[in-house]
C-alpha cells in the first residue's frame, strides 16, 4: 500500500514529507518505546506512535524508517516536524487510535512483520 | 570506501539531560558513514548502537563525550561519562531492567532496553563501571568488503 493511499485509509493529515507519498509500505510497528522500535524492528516500515518528541525522529533516523503516523491526533510541535523536514522523514497525523490504526492497516494487507523472529 | 589506511576520528561532547540534543552526534556518525559509502546494513548497527549509548548517557550519566574511530575494517565508538557509575552491570543489561526516571520514560525511554541493544547491534561490546568515578562504553561494528 501506498504512502497516500494509507493517509487516505486513516484520513490522515500529511504534515510533512511529500516526497515519500509513492512509497510502498508492505510491513508497520505500533510503539511508544523507541527502546522497542530498535530492538524488535528489522526492515524500513512505518512507525505508528503516540509519542511526539524530537526522540521519534532520532529513532526513525537511526532505523531508516521514512514514514511515522501519530496516533490519536498528536500533532508533533514545529521543532519535529523541523527535524523530519531536514531528514527526509514523513510525518502524518491520524485521529483514529493505535488500536484502531493498526487494525485498519492490517485489514488493508499491511500483513508483513518487519521484525526479528 | 573513502579511507585507504586511514583513520577517521570524531569527538562529540555529551551534556547531560539535555533531550533536545540527543542523538545529533549519532545522526553526524551515520551521515558521515553514508558519505564514505559504508555498507548501509553496517551504518544501520553503528547508528543504532551508539544511539543507544548517546541517549543512555545524556539520561544516566553527569555528562560525558563519545570518541569515534572510522577505519577500513572497523568503527570503534566510546562513550565515557563522569559518573555516577553502575553498581550492577549484570543487572543493568537486563532485558527490561531500566532505572531511568518517569520524566524519561515519557519520552519513550527507560524501557530497559538500551544496553541489550547496544550488545545486539554491536560486533564486540564491553562496558565498565565504578560507581562515584564513571562508564566506559566501547561498541565496535566491523565493516565488511563491499
Amino acid at each position: 500500500m501506498k504512502v497516500s493511499e494509507i493517509i487516505d485509509l486513516l484520513n490522515a493529515e500529511l504534515l510533512t514529507g511529500n516526497e515519500n507519498l509513492n512509497l510502498e509500505i508492505n510491513a508497520a510497528f505500533g510503539s511508544d518505546l523507541m527502546s522497542d522500535v530498535m530492538a524488535y524492528v528489522k526492515e524500513s516500515l512505518l512507525l505508528l506512535t503516540g509519542l511526539v518528541s524530537l526522540q521519534v525522529v532520532r529513532t526513525a533516523e537511526m532505523m531508516d524508517i521514512k514514514v511515522i503516523l501519530c496516533v490519536s491526533g498528536k500533532i508533533p510541535g514545529d521543532n519535529i516536524i523541523s527535524l523530519a523536514r531536514e531528514k527526509g522523514i514523513t510525518i502524518a497525523s491520524t485521529k483514529h487510535s493505535m488500536f484502531i490504526s493498526c487494525g485498519k492497516l492490517y485489514s488493508g494487507g499491511i500483513t508483513e512483520k518487519g521484525v526479528w523472529d | 570506501m573513502g579511507l585507504s589506511g586511514g583513520v577517521l576520528i570524531l569527538h562529540f561532547d555529551i551534556k547531560a539531560n539535555d533531550m533536545s540534543s540527543a542523538g545529533e552526534a549519532s545522526s553526524s556518525v551515520k551521515r558521515k558513514l553514508n558519505q564514505l559509502g559504508v555498507n548501509p546494513q553496517i551504518v544501520k548497527k553503528a547508528a543504532i548502537a551508539m544511539y543507544e549509548a548517546e541517549i543512555n548517557t545524556v539520561i544516566h550519566s553527569f555528562g560525558g563525550c563519545a570518541d569515534v574511530e572510522i577505519g577500513e575494517d572497523k568503527i570503534r565508538i566510546i562513550f565515557t561519562d563522569e559518573g555516577p557509575g553502575i553498581p550492577d552491570i549484570s543487572l543493568a543489561m537486563q532485558e527490561g531492567y531500566s532505572t531511568a526516571p518517569d520524566e524519561v520514560r515519557e519520552m519513550g525511554f527507560g524501557a530497559g532496553m538500551g544496553l541489550p541493544n547496544m550488545k545486539r547491534y554491536s560486533d564486540v561490546f564491553d562496558i565498565k563501571s565504578e560507581v562515584g568515578k564513571g562508564t566506559v562504553v566501547t561498541i565496535e561494528v566491523f565493516i565488511k568488503d563491499n
